[in-house]
């Protein structure tokens, strides 16, 4: 079983390979979109890598979840998640810290939830589970 | 100009690999600017050709169910030039594929001497995806009309490309 610093030296490799950033630039903190510059496009091939690198399934959806909230649909409201979004978020993003985003729960803050660390913890409980 | 650049499919396996290949030529115009003097295939036309060859190879897998879309390669290494009258061989392997699309790793040689290789990320998009309309069709791997390069085999020598497992006989 893969120690978290492990884990981490290992996404910060396949991170700084798909998004073409510098390793020091990846600390555990960094967001995926803001600091390190992803796009859509890329998270499909970081499933990919990870996937490889770690030999675990990830299915559609289950990092990166599309639709996480939207108006109209009761999770979000002029622009800021409601409380009920902000429980859909912590079932859909069990990884991403909920409590620090709740904060200002901007609707186009969202994008910040997916950090590296995030991503450390979604691999050691994938691993963790035997998937 | 057809955006067509591979001139025959040679060969699928399916799920595991395919083989095309595409010759040289000094009627294609670009190639009389690129460069004066010293005609070489243009590196991104190389890519796309590539992309067309792994493209295909993705597409099958699912019978076609998807239209795939280069998104993004994430290396790709540039070796050595083609010039007019090489036959640049194009070996693509299928590395991943997934609902939402698929990698593959696709070199290209001429004879013994590697040219390019590359890694290269599609995505899958259904017939009905709303955000079909705001694409340009030219960022489409393949289209029907790319398809025909699967029929080539049987105009030339009569015989049919071979499909791995499959044969479809004489």
């Amino acid at each position: 079983m893969a120690t978290h610093e492990e884990i981490l030296a290992k996404i910060q490799e396949i991170l700084a390979d798909a998004l073409g950033a510098d390793e020091d630039e990846v600390s555990a903190s960094a967001t995926l979109v803001g600091d390190l510059g992803a796009e859509s496009i890329d998270f499909l091939d970081i499933v990919f890598n990870l996937e490889k690198t770690f030999e675990i399934k990830i299915k559609r959806g289950e990092l990166f979840p599309e639709n996480l909230a939207a108006e109209g649909d009761g999770l979000a409201a002029d622009g800021v998640v409601t409380e009920d979004g902000l429980a859909k978020l912590r079932e859909r993003l069990p990884f991403a810290d909920i409590d620090a985003f709740a904060a200002d729960p901007q609707v186009e803050n969202i994008q910040d939830l997916f950090t590296v660390d995030m991503l450390v913890k979604f691999v050691a409980a994938k691993q963790e589970a035997g998937e | 100009m057809r955006w067509i650049w591979i001139d025959r499919f040679e060969e699928l396996v399916k799920g595991v690999s395919a083989r095309a290949i595409k010759n040289v030529t000094l009627a294609e115009d670009h190639l009389h600017d690129h460069f004066p003097g010293f005609p070489v295939m243009p590196a991104s036309l190389m890519l796309e050709g590539m992309a067309q060859t792994g493209g295909i190879l993705l597409g099958d897998l699912h019978d076609f169910q998807h239209i795939v879309i280069l998104a993004k390669v994430p290396k790709v290494t540039f070796h050595s030039w083609a010039v007019p009258g090489d036959s640049l061989v194009y070996d693509a392997q299928l590395l991943d594929q997934r609902p939402e699309g698929g990698t593959v790793a696709v070199t290209a040689s001429v004879d013994e001497r590697l040219v390019a290789e590359a890694n290269i990320v599609f995505v899958h998009l259904d017939q009905n995806d709303p955000q079909l309309g705001s694409i340009d069709q030219k960022n489409f791997v393949f289209s029907m009309k790319l398809m025909g390069v699967m029929e080539v085999g049987r105009a030339g020598s009569g015989t049919a490309a071979a499909t791995g497992s499959e044969s479809e006989g004489p």
